[in-house]
């Protein structure tokens, strides 16, 4: 029972992940249209916004100390980072917290990346075949991998987790089992919660606000929509960045958890389409259910005693999964009749 | 069944002597060595076999790279247990590729539009998991299927051949000679001749034209009576046996196997050659894998000292900046080219490269420009 | 389901006239709504048979049912002895009936020849013939039947057009080619004439004629009643799903119960 609580919360940080790509992709799919393999690359950029402000806030300031002697008979160097200097206290806790304050730079970014790459390239895609939007945007995650690639090289960036989070929350005694039964780390605990809460924000805000109201239209009847006179397409532009901003986020928090490189955006990518096409092509609900349930199956198929009974069964579930769900259910768990069909 | 029209013959002949004389036109451009010229006419294979599914019929897969694997493993299990003779080893590759594509045909062909390239995927990366991990056995993981001097070889044994290639490891062979350098490049340019017939034999065919139907109106084709999914099977499983005969070529010509020819960014690259060239049509996809493969070789070669000879001229500041520049698009950045030429394509040269020309001739002779026919040079 | 078709085929036999088709009480529900009520519809023949009715009245459904596209709740469609319940639409195809949708369904990738050559290779090979190793050019016999027909709807001189680029009309007339070089034995259309000039209109009224001269079953769903005056020779008449009224055109055009359904109300 304790092993079988400790997977599940296993596989719902990864699940978490999992559901805030698809969210995006699903955002961009049933507004715009449009099939972005380029998603996993937002990830993935998302990812690097927390290396880079980590990079940035521990830019070293090196000064001597003149009272003090180094063992070679040199004046001491004292190495500390800026922002130590400018903030004092402050400036370590923000060192120290770097992955969740990098979200303050991330979320700009982002957005303004989603927008640049929406009226650059995408908007121009809006009429032509699935297979065309795959291909670009399949050309443009190569770019945009490699770029980064020849910016941060190819090994990964680990990333600390705040110091004060880097214990395990003691869930068994909450539930009152004996004390270390059942534990789960503070960091992916709150990565949990964070996905949560940005899902509801999203969710809340396509259905109380006009702009949402306006968005769901669309996605429902592009052109009655278009006939009303509203134009969607300076909205769906913001959709495109609102996406972007998803994944940037659910990237730059991720990277305690596994460090990237530049490749994590395309292994995100082709489980996160696995994750919208289980979930259903065009349903939020579905993309957000698929990728937790996905998210925990990959979690349990990855313990040792079902490992045994199923050799390689961790390495091919979600793609297991999601062949038998397309096969029994084409449009996926929650999808619409006719989306993406022909 | 060898009919061709008077067109095709002579693309046929045209075609086949651009490919024999590879060496000596290859040659001025650098790239007349025989590893590289096998490449070429490898993945030439690979990428017609996948312009029949893709250019015919507009079912984009995703994971063409399972059957090159399959492909692979199969002629170097071959050599391992049967022969080093490589025309048992191509024939086994070709047809367990075209099982394995009869199998994922069979249910990824239940689903059409991205729901197809997805499953696809889906099986691909299946193969490419498995074969990394619980199917070490067969594969040999990370490290990758090699020959060993004591696999059993049971043919050659009993045919008291010996091993050709004295006292190292044994090489692939034809009928006892050594397959490598120009032999293995000329075997390699007579069966992508070979698959370029089978190739215009089906677009001039009814078979391809039900093929071309599907691609265009589905619900004309089931209400004119046909039935689209044994078609679409067929179609898929003759490009998955292409691409199981360019895996066991890879094998042929460098008896190692792994699983990264497995992944989904072969896959990808397959769609890549096959769009840069120009989808649907005949040479298209050949021209794509040509163009793809020479420039990785030549871009992924340079470096930094090449490049600063290259700017000696210019004043020291703008030549480094130059180089600079220039350095995050060749060697190890080869990539990043190739991601924005296959940008640039798809947004301003849809039909590939083909259609560029054929607009660059249709340029030259305005006024008699009658629109050229899908499926044609 | 089994003995409605046996009744159907009884009726066949005993009626004398030889019976093509013939839907024998077919319902449809969609949800809870009605959509066909009680159809009996007996097609001749070699006569061309015109299905009327105001809008929404069942006509595209009814059709649909015949051509397998939709599963009645009830009842069966027999066509000449074999129930096409349950058949999928290709099959349906390779027993002889073909059918021109509303908005012509072509090729529009392959050139008119290709597209009127495709369907006689369906209705040569049967449904699926993995004939890779012939050459379509060479296939004489069905290229000359195809150019032969080409030519009586005069379009042979555009026989190497990309159909896509062809006039709606012309669309209309290569879909037309298209469902003839099958010989079917049944041939439905659906709203032949929608969306076309006057002239248009009796061009393909004069196409029409020429098919009936080959003595060829067809079912004509219409609106345009001048178009369903000049072809048929029997007229069904449907309102709510319910087959009203159904006979000579002169019997339907004088019978009060039609004129008060839709007659009257499209005589404006």
């Amino acid at each position: 029972m304790n092993a079988f609580l400790a997977q599940l919360l296993n596989g719902l940080d990864k699940g978490g992940a999992y559901a805030l790509i698809a969210l995006g992709l699903t955002l961009v799919f049933g507004t715009l249209g449009v099939v972005n393999f380029a998603h996993g690359a937002l990830f993935m950029l998302g990812c690097f916004m927390a290396v880079t402000f980590r990079y940035l806030i521990t830019i070293e300031k090196v000064t001597t100390d003149p009272t003090q002697l180094s063992p070679w008979g040199q004046p001491l160097e004292v190495r500390a980072p800026i922002v130590q200097d400018w903030l004092g206290d402050f400036g370590l806790f923000l060192v120290d917290y770097s992955v969740p304050f990098s979200i303050l730079l991330t979320i700009p970014v982002m957005l303004a990346i989603g927008i640049g790459m929406e009226r650059g390239l995408i908007k121009h895609f809006y009429k032509r075949t699935h297979a065309e939007q795959i291909l670009v945007t399949f050309g443009l995650a190569i770019v945009i991998g490699e770029i980064v690639k020849s910016i941060y090289g190819p090994n990964p960036w680990p990333q600390p987790i705040p110091s004060d989070l880097r214990s395990a929350a003691d869930i068994g005694r909450w539930l009152g089992m004996e004390p270390n039964t059942l534990t789960y780390p503070w960091w992916r605990m709150i990565y949990l919660m964070f996905s949560l809460g940005v899902i509801a924000a999203v969710f809340a805000f396509l259905r109380f606000t006009t702009f949402g109201m306006v968005v769901r239209a669309g996605m429902a009847d592009r052109e009655a929509v278009g006939l009303l006179g509203i134009n969607i397409d300076k909205r769906f532009t913001v959709v495109f960045g609102l996406a972007a901003v998803v994944a940037g986020v659910a990237g730059a928090m991720y990277t305690p958890l596994l460090p990237p490189n530049y490749q994590i955006g395309m292994d995100f990518l082709v489980l996160s389409f696995v994750v919208v096409v289980v979930g259903g092509m065009g349903s939020l609900p579905g993309a957000v259910l698929a990728g937790f349930l996905l998210g925990i199956l990959q979690s349990f198929a990855s313990m040792t005693e079902v490992k045994s009974l199923i050799p390689g069964i961790d390495q091919v579930i979600i793609y297991l999964v999601a062949v038998v769900i397309l096969l029994v259910r084409p449009r996926g768990l929650m999808g619409r009749r006719g989306v993406m069909e022909g | 069944m060898f009919h061709l029209s008077r067109k095709d013959q002579i693309k046929l002949a045209i075609f086949a002597l651009v490919v024999v004389t590879m060496p000596i036109w290859l040659a001025p451009l650098g790239a007349a060595y025989p590893g590289l010229m096998q490449k070429f006419a490898i993945y030439a294979i690979f990428a017609i076999g996948f312009n029949i599914l893709f250019g015919l019929t507009g079912y984009l897969s995703f994971g063409h790279a399972a059957f090159l694997g399959v492909g692979s493993y199969t002629a170097v299990w071959s050599f391992k247990l049967l022969t080093m003779d490589i025309v048992p080893a191509l024939i086994f590759s070709t047809l367990l590729a075209g099982v394995f594509a009869l199998v994922i045909g069979f249910f990824s062909l239940r689903r059409t539009g991205i729901y197809f390239s997805i499953l696809t995927l889906a099986f691909a990366q299946m193969c490419y998991s498995l074969a990394y991990s619980v199917l070490t056995p067969i594969t040999n993981g990370e490290t990758g299927l090699l020959l060993a001097r004591n696999d059993p070889r049971v043919i050659d044994e009993a045919l008291g051949a010996g091993t050709v290639g004295g006292a190292g490891l044994p090489t692939p062979a034809l009928l006892g000679n050594t397959v490598s350098g120009y032999f293995g490049f000329y075997i390699c340019a007579a069966l992508l001749i070979l698959a370029f017939f089978i190739s215009q034999k089906i677009f001039a065919s009814p078979f391809g034209l039900a093929l071309r139907g599907i691609k265009s109106n589905q619900t004309r084709m089931i209400y004119t009576g046909f039935n689209i999914r044994p078609y679409m099977l067929a179609a898929f499983v003759i490009s998955g046996m292409f691409a199981g005969l360019a895996g066991g070529l890879l094998s042929v010509t460098d008896p190692i196997a792994g699983a990264e020819r497995m992944r989904w960014t072969e896959s990808g690259n397959i769609v890549l050659m096959t769009i840069l060239g120009g989808v649907g049509t005949l040479i298209g996809p050949v021209i794509g894998a040509w163009v793809i493969e020479y420039f990785e070789n030549i871009f992924s070669a340079i470096n930094k000292n090449m490049l600063n000879a290259a700017f000696d001229f210019l004043p020291d500041g703008v030549q480094n900046l130059a180089v600079t520049v220039l350095s995050k698009f060749v060697g190890e950045g080869w990539h990043l080219t190739l991601g924005l030429l296959f940008v640039l394509i798809v947004v301003f040269l849809p039909g590939g490269l083909v259609e560029g020309y054929l607009k660059l001739v249709a340029r030259f002779r305005r006024g008699r420009g009658t629109k050229p026919e899908a499926g044609g040079k | 389901m089994s003995v409605t078709s046996e009744n159907a085929a009884a009726g066949n036999a005993a009626n004398g006239k030889n019976i093509v088709l013939h839907a024998a009480d077919v319902i449809k529900n969609f949800g809870g709504l009605r959509a066909l009520s009680d159809i009996d519809l007996q097609i001749e023949e070699g006569k061309t048979h015109a299905i009327i009715g105001p809008n929404g009245a069942g006509k595209s459904t009814l059709l649909n049912v015949i051509i397998g596209r939709i599963a009645p709740t009830s009842g069966a469609v027999v066509f000449d002895g074999t129930v096409l319940t349950g058949k999928a639409p290709h099959e349906i195809n390779q027993l002889g009936i073909s059918r021109v949708f509303q908005t012509p369904e072509i090729f529009a990738d392959l050139s008119v020849l290709h597209n009127v050559m495709a369907p006689a290779f369906a209705r040569r090979d049967g449904s699926f013939r993995l004939n890779m190793f012939r050459t379509t050019a060479r296939e004489a016999a069905i290229r000359e039947e195809a150019e032969s027909l080409l030519n009586d709807f005069g379009m042979w001189d555009r026989r190497d057009d990309h159909s896509g680029a062809l006039s709606r009309g012309d669309k209309r007339r290569l879909e037309l080619c298209m469902c003839l070089i099958q010989h079917p034995r049944l041939l439905l259309l659906d709203e032949p004439t929608a969306g076309m000039s006057r002239h248009d209109t009796n061009t393909t009224i004069e196409l029409l004629k020429k098919i009936k001269l080959r003595g060829m079953t067809k079912v004509i769903i219409e609106h345009d009643m001048h178009v369903v005056f000049s072809l048929a020779d029997k007229i069904s008449v449907l309102a709510q799903g319910r087959i009203i009224a159904s006979g000579l055109p002169q019997d339907i055009k004088e019978d009060p119960r039609v004129q008060e359904a839709y007659l009257g109300g499209a005589a404006e």
